[in-house]
């Protein structure tokens, strides 16, 4: 159980895709203007991934190491249209709001990076796990990336969620009158406010590791001071 | 048989190993094309099931983004089967062919719905869709397609006009020819009768233009496009 508990830990935080790994960037500045997006693309996002490591983890015997990323991207690129052809035909209004969205997982280059490094070593219910968590990573941070600028661009947070849940509506946070801030909804914003993001998780890791390290030293001190006696 | 080795021999002796290395390229590769058909197979498989679905879907969404310009009250015809081909004439701004709907009610000819783009929106097309009284005004105008500054320029589209009471988009609503004359089918800042809103006046003359130019188009064939059978092509004979 350890095991996926460190899968877990590694997918949401220690290897976080976006600010460990900054892998992704692309659709992620594209799609973070506001949270209802963001989180709609997230939510994509997991399902690819789940479902790719899935199939590659249960093909894996079957593909030969020297084209093997051919054949990832294959599978990656055929599952996502297949994805998006049943989004459009099943879920039509979620598709209208996530349907640009959904051909850009392809271009995520997580989903190969996930699938190169973990889906073609390990087994089938680790390796779904690990889609599972990466894209739970993926989506916090690109949730909150999607807040930060809607709150900052527009003063609102949930704006167009009555697209998908037609009896909610978004809330206005700060006064109606808030002129908008246009830059946190273009592009340097989105860089903006990732840098930030990836600051904090650097703040914390450092203040994590100066911590154990005291630790550690006052362990090794009191060893030397018991040492003699 | 120990005859001094040559180059031929050379290639000889690698013989064995090579035809090895050609049979795994080869199995290689017959991998890949199984792969390749296998998931092929699988999008085509997939694209056949859900086409019906897809095509029903974007027939109704169709219908809906018309009857936003046109309420579903004023016709009883089959719009989407009364069409009228128009090819991409300078006044509508298309780049291609597109099919022009005629609204009746009772077999009197209601209106036309007609689409139209704005070429020199603030960053690109601006897809605009129109409902044409029979009587030659302006009914409705919606924006079906814009890449305009979000929290800037959008409010051409009312779901983004901050003004919900009164979306700037309506101002144009039940206005002809008669009561505007195209010199006054401008925005303020260029001596027109319509509003723009500061800071985002490309945007806004990007529509008023284009949706007066679509009118007066609109209302120049009105007779032409209402006689034509329906399902035929329109052309256009310029004297």
């Amino acid at each position: 159980m350890s095991a996926y508990k460190e899968i877990a830990w590694n997918g949401v935080w220690k290897q976080n895709t976006i600010l460990a790994q900054l892998l992704g960037l692309c659709p992620l500045l594209a799609v973070s203007t506001n949270f209802v997006n963001a989180m709609s693309l997230g939510l994509a996002t997991i399902a690819v991934m789940m479902l790719a490591n899935f199939a590659i983890s249960a093909l894996r015997a079957l593909i030969p190491y020297e084209i093997r990323i051919p054949v990832f991207i294959l599978i990656i690129a055929a599952l996502v249209t297949v994805v998006d052809l049943a989004f459009n035909a099943f879920l039509h209004d979620m598709y209208l709001v996530l349907g640009i969205f959904i051909p850009l997982i392809v271009t995520n280059c997580i989903v190969l990076a996930r699938v190169e490094a973990f889906a073609a070593k390990n087994g089938l219910r680790a390796s779904t796990f690990d889609g599972l968590m990466m894209g739970v990573g993926f989506v916090w941070v690109i949730a909150l990336l999607g807040a930060v600028r809607e709150l900052i661009g527009q003063g609102t947070l949930f704006s167009g969620i009555e697209m998908i849940f037609p009896t909610l509506s978004g809330i206005q946070v700060l006064p109606a009158d808030y002129p908008g801030f246009l830059i946190a909804m273009l592009p340097p914003g989105a860089f903006f406010v990732l840098g930030l993001l990836i600051a904090g998780r650097n703040w914390l890791e450092a203040r994590a590791n100066e911590r154990m390290r005291q630790q550690r030293a006052r362990g090794q001190g009191a060893a030397a001071t018991s040492a003699p006696a | 048989m120990n005859e001094p080795v040559d180059a031929l021999d050379a290639i000889d002796a690698m013989a064995p190993r090579e035809s090895g290395a050609l049979r795994i390229s080869m199995r290689t590769a017959a991998i890949l094309l199984a792969f390749t058909v296998v998931f092929t197979a699988l999008m085509a498989g997939a694209y056949v099931v859900t086409a019906p679905l897809v095509a029903a879907s974007a027939q109704k969404e169709k219908l809906n983004l018309i009857g936003e310009v046109l309420p579903s009250a004023l016709y009883d015809n089959t719009l989407l089967d009364d069409w009228i081909e128009v090819p991409p004439v300078k006044e509508l701004g298309m780049s291609d062919a597109a099919r022009l709907y005629r609204a009746r009610k009772n077999g009197e000819a209601v209106a036309l719905i007609i689409e139209a783009a704005a070429p020199d929106g603030y960053s690109g097309h601006i897809g605009l869709l129109l409902a044409v009284k029979a009587s030659g005004e302006l009914l409705a105008v919606r924006v079906t397609e814009h890449r305009e500054t979000p929290g800037l320029g959008d409010y051409i589209n009312p779901k983004k006009d901050k003004n919900k009471a009164q979306p700037w988009i309506t101002q144009f609503n039940g206005l002809g020819l008669a009561a505007v004359t195209p010199e006054r089918w401008r925005v303020k800042k260029d001596g027109g009768r319509f509003d723009q809103r500061a800071g985002a006046t490309i945007s806004a003359r990007a529509v008023t233009n284009a949706s007066g130019r679509a009118l007066a188009w609109t209302v120049a064939h009105r007779d032409k496009l209402l006689d034509l059978p329906p399902n035929s092509r329109f052309e256009e004979t310029r004297p």
